[in-house]
């Protein structure tokens, strides 16, 4: 555990925030750009992902657990996520063939 | 915290009760929980009891919200069994999902600690996903749950970023080291911190449907069954109100120069959108979700004016505006069992047949508006009146003309009821099932409107 963390802070702490904010932003352009439904639910995880990976490193910078504690909890949350999705996605698809998100259109100003 | 606990294991006996077919033994357990947990809930009063080191905070302002949330929720289920009428399967899903999204808008109420805001929200809006889409013959509300979960979990991860950003700036999610960490170094406060600090509140406008993050609102309103619809206009938005107020309160009182001047521009933005939005539906369910959203920006107000006594304000403003939803959200249920339909025209006549609804939504409308002698109207003066004792005229002016043009679409559906004749004669059938407990929500509202005292000096 100390030689990973020894590692971790090899590189620099700024490295990791702009990686993050990187995959974050990816994330986001992903959400607001893709029009199938499964590439926007991947791009929801890259951004939870890249907070998961944000607070990791925090955590192993500033030798504190409660960073590391606390993406364990993110990770069940978005299993029980995308869980949820992908079962809303199944109902969706058997009502219109299609996981094309332009569809859900019925419900208009 | 206790009721919290009673509140899951009355989910899980529901369920069992489900599994094992005793169909009749499920709504007396959930109107026995309920209250029980309502009562479990008072006991702690004055005491401010933290648990799990500081992340569960039980103090009065926690009690005073769980209980009105456990209130709403209880008020809802007395319309669960005539809402549900038609359907013969036994439906222990749906209420026990619904508890469990309570069990969340409990712990988002009372966090200590930013992890527990997270595992709150995301408690309310996982099942809240579901629900949404619980008519699942319905492609309307499959397409609304796909919307909401698709704009939930993108508002999750804005949050989840802005927590984590705020934890590498001071290296603690709990609120009072942040509150430490703000004081300390209040006069150089990092980028880290500011951007992560208005990611969060990014985050947590989605969540209450803050313009420019409301636009999945209506959509959703619309598309979910209307009980579920109630539910999410009332006990998922005074939670996740909450939420905010406390995290705001309890952390970042100090460097209001840092979220201020944007929660300022949500407010208005959402006053304006929402009211002027509203004008333009013909269906009242849309127009009750636009109406939702126009509340919103008035409840935000409360936490701009954060001194003095804005937790006791939002409190009664939560209390007005919840109780005079579920009213006419009820009434909306009954014309669309009759007609088969939400639009205005729907209500033509109504007060003919029906005077008693026809009344209990007027009444509804009225509050809502703010006409004076009801509860809408004391809790928007007292709102006001705490804007203008922190400087912040303009926006009250701004609101006040959002109050105004609220008018006219309120009074809509009350011209239709008295005003306007209908094709057809005959009373509503469904009234017979509604009458009792809209008048029973309608009774209490008018109650609530003698006692707006009381509950503003709660806590």
């Amino acid at each position: 555990m100390e030689t990973t963390v020894t590692q971790l802070q090899m590189i620099p702490l700024s490295y990791y925030i702009i990686f993050c904010t990187a995959l974050f932003t990816i994330g986001v352009v992903g959400v607001l750009v893709k029009r199938n439904a499964l590439a926007i639910f991947m791009s929801v995880e890259l951004m939870l992902n890249s907070a998961n990976l944000l607070l990791a490193a925090f955590s192993a910078y500033r030798n504190d657990p409660s960073g590391q504690v606390f993406v364990f909890f993110i990770m069940v949350v978005a299993a029980a996520e995308i869980a949820i999705g992908l079962a809303l996605l199944v109902v969706v698809y058997r009502s219109s063939r299609t996981i094309d998100i332009n569809i859900l259109n019925r419900l208009k100003w | 915290m206790y009721a919290i606990i009673t509140i899951s294991i009355v989910a899980i006996i529901v369920l069992f009760f489900g599994a094992f077919g005793k169909k009749k033994m499920i709504l007396p357990v959930i109107f026995v929980g309920l209250p029980l947990a309502f009562i479990v809930n008072l006991m702690g009063w004055n005491q401010s009891i933290h648990y799990f080191n500081e992340m569960y905070i039980d103090d009065n302002f926690t009690i005073a919200f769980n209980g009105l949330l456990l209130f709403i929720a209880l008020l809802i289920f007395v319309f669960a069994p005539v809402y549900y009428k038609s359907v013969k399967r036994p439906l222990e899903d749906i209420y026990a999902l619904i508890l469990f999204s309570l069990v969340g808008g409990l712990m988002m109420t009372a966090f200590g600690n930013l992890v527990m805001l997270f595992l709150g929200i995301e408690t309310l809006s996982l099942s809240l996903y579901l629900l949404a889409g619980s008519k699942k013959s319905d492609p309307r509300s499959n397409e609304a749950a796909m919307k909401y979960f698709l704009t939930g979990s993108f508002a999750s991860g804005f949050l989840l970023f802005g927590i984590a950003l705020l934890y590498g700036a001071c290296g603690s999610f709990n609120l009072e080291d942040i509150k430490l960490y703000v004081i300390q170094n209040q006069a150089n406060i990092p980028a880290m911190f500011s951007i992560g600090l208005l990611l969060m509140a990014v985050g947590l406008a989605f969540k209450v449907g803050a313009a420019p993050f409301h636009f999945w609102i209506p959509d959703v309103y619309e598309g979910s069954p209307t009980l579920i619809t109630t539910y999410m206009a009332t006990v998922g938005k005074v939670a996740a109100f909450a939420a905010f107020f406390r995290l705001i309160n309890s952390s970042f009182g100090d460097v209001d120069f840092l979220w201020k001047t944007s929660l300022i521009v949500f407010a208005v933005a959402t006053i304006l959108i929402g009211n002027f939005a509203a004008l333009y539906q013909d269906s009242v369910k849309r127009m009750m979700a636009y109406s939702g959203v126009a509340h919103a920006g008035y409840m935000l107000i409360a936490i701009i004016a954060l001194k003095g006594n804005a937790a006791g304000v939002l409190l009664l403003y939560s209390v007005s505006y919840s109780i005079a939803t579920i009213t006419a959200f009820a009434v909306l249920m009954m014309v669309r069992k009759e007609t088969g339909s939400f639009s205005i025209k729907s209500f033509n006549g109504l007060a003919k047949h029906n005077p008693t609804v026809a009344f209990a939504m007027t009444i509804a409308m009225l509050s809502l508006a703010g006409i004076p002698p009801l509860i809408g109207f004391s809790a928007k003066y007292q709102l006001f009146v705490s804007a203008i004792e922190q400087g912040q005229l303009p926006l009250v002016i701004i609101a006040i003309v959002g109050s105004m043009v609220s008018v006219y679409y309120y009074l809509r559906p009350v011209v239709a009821m008295y005003f306007t004749r209908s094709i057809e004669s005959t009373p509503f059938e469904a009234a017979k099932l509604y009458k009792k407990q809209i008048l029973f929500v309608a009774l209490l509202l008018i109650i609530l409107s003698f006692i707006p005292g009381l509950i503003i000096n709660l806590i």
